[in-house]
């Protein structure tokens, strides 16, 4: 369960939003909308523990996520605009490497098996830099499948995705929610998806 | 360890990707260094004296080359924000990418330096001791760099202030370093001056990734 009470944001001279509340609990998701420059970005970024909040504080069961660091990020995702995912190294690289940066090694069957799920069959062994826009957003959210987190806090995932992948993805996210997990996501869709709550910026 | 060892592989395998990258500082640093004997002439005397500088402010200034680049493709790709967001912790995985720094800048210098210091008339002896010198004092370098790379990470002409940090941190590192083989060539023995640089080593490897996660928090927030 993740809450947050009174948070507040500074950009610059500028109050981005103030007093803000929130709270997600398990199988629910929270859609963030809010038109462009509106703080949805940096909201997220404050939830990830990237940055510190200017007000307020954000607890993780109870406890404040400052001082839950490692044991807070290990259950939590964070997938932002960028990709992190290596141009000149191939998905299967990307995802293999990434999960070991984590500290949790992933089973070569499994990363490619994921890939696969993601449409990437026979892009396996391509260096990133030679696969389309969306095709690189799918790298990064073959590693939403293979990451064992319970929030994910996702900032536009639609972003450069066909719609097959919106609905593979929303699919997954289902699946997330269905477990027992948790979600924050921007996007300036609407989306299908059951047990969500709207927070508006 | 294994979060150390993965990023260290990582880094490996981006620089084998980037050959470029790594063989440019590389031959700025043999062509640097044999400048000198054909632009001075082949006085045996004079070149002999003059080797151990030369070595070391053309590694110091290949280091530099580098280190620009150290952190701003996983700055500028996002890697860096998933390495803070990892349950890994942020101090392990730069200790990594810095000896992976020094892997792929700093060891092909110390092994090439032997071969260029024949340039100078440099006897067996004294290229063992700069070859122990360069081993001791390159690592020093890309631990102090990555502080400075970490400070001016996201800095609009980082470039420039990157070696105006960086560049006064070396002169410890320069003077202990040539004055090894000088004191070596003048008969007095190196030992001090090893010792010297390897305490400054100790002292950084503590220090230096400390420093340098604390300067990437406050460039990524």
């Amino acid at each position: 369960m993740l809450t947050a009470t009174g948070l507040s944001c500074v950009r610059g001279e500028r109050r981005l939003f103030a007093g803000l509340d929130l709270a997600v609990g398990p199988g629910e998701w929270l859609h963030v909308q809010g038109e462009n420059g509106a703080g949805k970005t940096s909201l997220l970024r404050i939830l990830s523990s990237l940055a510190p909040p200017a007000e307020g504080q954000i607890f993780w069961r109870g406890a404040p996520i400052r001082e839950l660091a490692e044991d807070y990020r290990r259950e939590m995702l964070f997938l932002g605009h960028h990709g992190a995912v290596k141009e000149e190294l191939t998905p299967f690289e990307n995802l293999l490497l990434a999960a070991q940066l984590d500290g949790a090694p992933l089973d070569e069957t499994e990363a490619l098996g994921t890939l696969a799920r993601f449409g990437l069959r026979g892009r396996e062994d391509l260096a990133v830099r030679f696969l389309s826009a969306g095709q690189k957003r799918r790298v990064l959210l073959a590693r939403l499948a293979v990451r064992k987190a319970t929030l994910w806090i996702l900032d536009e995932p639609f972003t450069a995705l066909d719609v097959k992948a919106v609905d593979m993805l929303s699919a997954l996210i289902e699946e997330h929610l269905a477990g027992g997990g948790m979600a924050i996501l921007t996007s300036h869709q609407s989306m299908p998806l059951p047990n969500g709550k709207v927070l508006k910026i | 360890m294994n979060a150390i060892l993965a990023v260290i592989r990582r880094d490996l395998l981006l620089a084998m990707r980037r050959k470029s990258e790594v063989l440019t500082a590389l031959f700025f640093f043999v062509i640097v260094v044999s400048l000198f004997p054909l632009g001075i002439g082949p006085e045996a005397a004079l070149l002999k004296k003059i080797a151990p500088g030369i070595l070391w402010v053309a590694a110091l200034l290949a280091t530099m080359l580098g280190l620009a680049r150290l952190f701003a493709p996983d700055h500028a790709d996002g890697t860096l924000e998933q390495m803070v967001l990892s349950p890994t912790p942020l101090g392990l995985l730069i200790t990594g990418k810095i000896a992976a720094h020094w892997i792929t800048t700093g060891l092909p210098l110390v092994l090439l330096a032997p071969v260029l210091g024949i340039q100078f008339d440099l006897d067996a002896e004294a290229l063992g001791i700069l070859v122990v010198a360069l081993l001791l004092g390159t690592p020093l370098l890309s631990l102090i760099g990555a502080i400075g790379a970490a400070l001016t990470l996201g800095v609009r002409g980082g470039g420039v202030l990157l070696s105006l940090l960086v560049l006064p941190l070396y002169v410890p590192a320069l003077i202990f370093g040539a004055g090894a083989v000088e004191a070596h060539i003048s008969g007095l023995g190196a030992g001090g001056h090893l010792s010297l640089l390897a305490a400054l080593l100790a002292l950084a490897v503590f220090f230096a990734p400390w420093a340098t996660t604390a300067a990437l928090r406050i460039a990524l927030e």
